[in-house]
């Protein structure tokens, strides 16, 4: 088969972070922070070209990575969903390198801003990776480098909190990806492949003959422990509000939004292709994350409400977020994945937003992130108090939003199941909207009420700078239209499911 | 007509909506009316009855607060001794049972796994069939773990460097202290160059004279291991490490003055980029023309020489090269936060 020279593209988007990632290294530091954001830049640019591609109607297509195909060798594949997925990762890995480039003076060490720009590259090649291959040692190996880089992220800012928060990030990170490699190991003795087709037909194969029921139970188990632990669902969140809560900005959206968001997609594809939707069902391990989900969604909220520090509270918020996109997931069916993807979109570019923008706001009330004193601060930053409206009512599931469109498929989603499940879901759903409208919107009528007479904040008015700006309206921009055009987005996602297995 | 209640601030809707609003505290306005009393209008009479009230308040806080304070003081003593003997023993037994449930179910799923070694295992299919009966011929390495590795499956080990790559980085953020700006030794510097002059032995004898024995050795056989990786066993990881070790075992015999000559930050930042960039470079260009099915100028070559197997003695140098200098650098940050 003759390539095209478009299919291409997704290959460069891998390597092309990676392979100029090193000679980042040795740059000075405002040199260095050019060349990420003008490389990021170039990856964004690609994906978008190559989901505009599929928008019209291209099909799916293996590209081979070096002269052997595909069980011999390694190779990335591309379809609808993988497309958009990496469009959406490096639009918001753009997005959070500007919008919190100037608090990384502030934040940084002289010595580690080159360093911090080699991260971000080495992370942006390293969702690309986990997004378009189709190898699952593949995948593990580009894990591990999102485990690095995400401790990297924290630790950088050599504060106290954040290298505690950092140590126990890799604790809880390093058991999940320990689960997660045991259960390849288990997988590949098994059925002999790592390749995900070939794994899908060999694990078709044992199903049906029923030969080794408890090691293939084993694995799919050990498989979605590990990358819910890496994710943060409920039980295992308890990294989560030291690691998103005191980093840089860049860093809390960047993790907040993408790498949790990287292990769930690697999740779903693992579903989908290698193991199969059908087995995973029967293994029962679904009904296991449903309960987890549930209880997140809820958990996640109360522990929210109770936060008196902005910051630890949208990171809470998350642990909620992540809950839904679980719930969709468990429902085993291809209406619940496909609220779970767009969940997934959606609190993606939330998220990223709600932190740098909350971000800006503390920096208007002088550097104070206690509701306290930040009473008008969306007077005194307007544009992050849009941002942060416009987030919080996605959030929240206000109509025209992402999330709204978001909570309506997990609705339905849960509707077409008709057993106890639904139920289940359309009251945790009721509960936990109730309880995110009372911690988003209290934080935005804090956000426009009048200031303690108290208080006094220095005279310039907290902008970041035009970067920082730019960065938001983009970012309120993107909700918008993720809202506006949800049913293409979502008719993209089906698209791509319909496929994907 | 509704009643109007003295205290209303006390209510339940009155709390939600300061809560609401950023979260002021019935406390805070407490204090703010007791300072507006003390500034109020100086009649005798309301003056004396007010003292009178304030007198009593002050009483029954005072009381309140005690009771507070002595509850606070029990449960604190209750989490100090009981408590804690409570949790340590429920999270030791909850650690255990966890452990011994985990370990049972991995070892009977062990138990049932295919048997070790038996020509009808899964794994013994047209995959490694191909590796070991093609192995030489396609990817020409004697070795056919190398030609696997940096060949069949390059990408894996591509992203594997780079593992390495962004440990020795994240390490590199943590450890390493103010560099010297402007010809100046920074203080944490000074204070690190104290440290290890303190904590290290200098000028050992015995060590010096093992080490100039030694270290030409361990080098020679790190290299190889490199160069030899695709002939029989070595490679670039390693041979890399054998490097690095000989190395750090030069440092701790004559410390860093003398290693100063030759390894420095800067050399170990381009010794990585320049390793790292070739092979990125070389890789993507294997990828490129592989997946476009382009003719490559790679061969080969005669299986069994030295300069044979297409990329791969090149790409275990480089290898090498990554490894050596994350190995060193991770020594000397973690001793003295620089190198």
């Amino acid at each position: 088969m003759h390539m095209q020279l478009w299919q291409s593209i997704p290959f460069f988007c891998i390597i092309l972070p990676l392979g100029c990632a090193a000679v980042t290294s040795i740059m000075k530091p405002r040199m260095a922070r050019i060349w990420a954001t003008a490389i990021i830049s170039i990856v964004t640019v690609l994906s978008a070209a190559v989901t505009i591609i599929y928008l019209n109607g291209a099909e799916p297509y293996t590209f081979m990575m070096g002269h052997y195909p595909a069980p011999w060798g390694n190779e990335i594949r591309v379809g609808m969903l993988e497309a958009l997925t990496a469009l959406v990762f490096s639009l918001v890995m753009l997005l959070s390198l500007l919008g919190g480039m100037k608090k990384l003076d502030e934040h940084l060490a002289r010595q580690n801003h080159s360093l911090y720009c080699v991260v971000l590259l080495l992370m942006t090649s390293a969702l690309m990776a986990q997004v378009y291959t189709n190898d699952i040692f593949t995948a593990y190996v580009f894990l591990e480098i999102m485990t690095l880089a995400a401790c990297a992220l924290i630790a950088v800012r050599k504060r106290g909190r954040t290298l505690v928060a950092a140590t126990r990030y890799m604790i809880m990170n390093l058991i999940g990806s320990g689960l997660f490699l045991l259960g390849i190991i288990f997988l590949y003795d098994i059925t002999g492949h790592l390749l995900m087709e070939n794994i899908g037909d060999a694990v078709k194969h044992i199903a049906e003959t029923g030969e080794y029921a408890l090691p293939l139970k084993v694995v799919v188990t050990l498989m979605c422990i590990g990358l819910c632990i890496k994710s943060a669902l409920f039980p295992f969140h308890t990294w989560v509000p030291d690691a998103y809560g005191y980093s840089t900005p860049t860093s809390q959206s960047v993790l907040s939004s993408l790498v949790s968001k990287g292990y769930i997609f690697l999740l779903i594809k693992i579903m989908y292709r290698a193991i199969g939707l059908d087995v995973i069902v029967k293994t029962g391990i679904l009904d296991v994350l449903f309960v987890f989900a549930l209880a997140g969604m809820v958990m996640g909220s109360l522990s929210a409400i109770r936060q008196n520090d902005i910051r630890r509270m949208i990171a809470f918020s998350s642990v909620a977020q992540i809950g839904y996109i679980y719930m969709g997931i468990s429902l085993g069916t291809d209406a619940g994945m496909m609220a779970a993807m767009f969940h997934l979109f959606s609190h993606t570019v939330c998220k990223s937003m709600l932190f740098l923008a909350a971000g800006g706001l503390a920096d208007a009330s002088g550097n104070s992130k206690a509701f306290r004193d930040l009473r008008g601060a969306g007077y005194r930053s307007p544009i992050a108090g849009v941002a942060f409206t416009i987030g919080a009512l996605s959030m929240v599931g206000f109509p025209f939003l992402g999330g709204f469109v978001a909570k309506f498929n997990f609705a339905l989603a849960a509707m077409e199941c008709g057993d106890i499940r639904t139920l289940l879901v359309l009251l945790v759903l009721a509960v936990s909207t109730s309880l995110n409208t009372v911690y988003f919107l209290r934080t935005v009528i804090t956000l426009y009420s009048k200031p303690l007479e108290t208080a006094s904040y220095p005279v310039e008015k907290g902008q970041r700078g035009l970067l920082f700006s730019v960065s938001l309206i983009a970012f309120a921009a993107a909700n918008v239209a993720l809202g506006l055009f949800s049913q293409q987005v979502i008719s993209a996602i089906l698209r791509g499911l319909s496929t994907f297995g | 007509m509704a009643k109007i209640r003295s205290d209303y601030e006390s209510g339940l809707f009155s709390r939600f909506l300061s809560w609401l609003t950023g979260g002021s505290t019935r406390l805070d306005d407490d204090m703010a009316r007791s300072m507006d009393d003390q500034a109020g209008p100086a009649r005798m009479q309301a003056q004396q009855s007010a003292h009178a009230r304030e007198m009593e308040r002050d009483a029954r806080l005072a009381a309140m607060t005690e009771q507070e304070k002595s509850m606070y003081a029990h449960m604190h003593q209750w989490a100090q001794t009981k408590g804690k003997r409570f949790s340590t023993w429920l999270y030791r037994i909850a650690a255990v049972v966890i452990c011994v449930s985990i370990i049972v179910l991995l070892v009977s799923t062990a138990a049932k796994l295919p048997p070790y070694g038996s020509p009808d295992n899964p794994a013994n299919n047209e995959v490694s069939e191909r590796y070991i009966e093609k192995g030489m011929q396609e990817t020409g390495a004697v070795n056919i773990v190398a030609g696997m590795i940096l060949d069949y499956r390059a990408f894996d080990t591509l992203g594997e460097s780079n593992v390495l790559f962004i440990a020795a980085v994240t390490v590199l953020t943590l450890l390493r202290v103010t560099p010297s700006h402007g010809g100046k030794p920074s203080t944490s510097q000074l204070e690190a160059e104290c440290d290890d002059r303190m904590y290290e032995p200098k000028n050992d004898l015995i060590l010096q004279h093992q080490a100039n024995f030694l270290v030409p050795l361990i080098l020679l056989f790190g290299i190889y291991g490199l160069m030899n990786g695709h002939l029989g066993p070595g490679g670039g990881f390693g041979g890399g490490a054998i490097m690095g070790a000989a190395l750090i075992l030069y440092l701790n015999a004559f410390g860093f003055k003398k290693t100063e000559r030759f390894f420095t930050y800067k050399t170990f930042t381009i010794v990585s980029v320049a390793a790292l960039s070739f092979y990125a470079v070389s890789k993507a260009y294997s990828f490129f023309t592989g997946a476009n099915h382009l003719p490559s100028f790679i061969t080969p070559g005669t299986p069994g020489m030295l300069f044979s197997a297409g990329l791969i003695p090149y790409l275990n140098i480089a290898v090498g090269m990554v490894v050596c200098c994350t190995m060193y650098a991770f020594y000397t940050l973690f001793r003295k936060g620089d190198m």
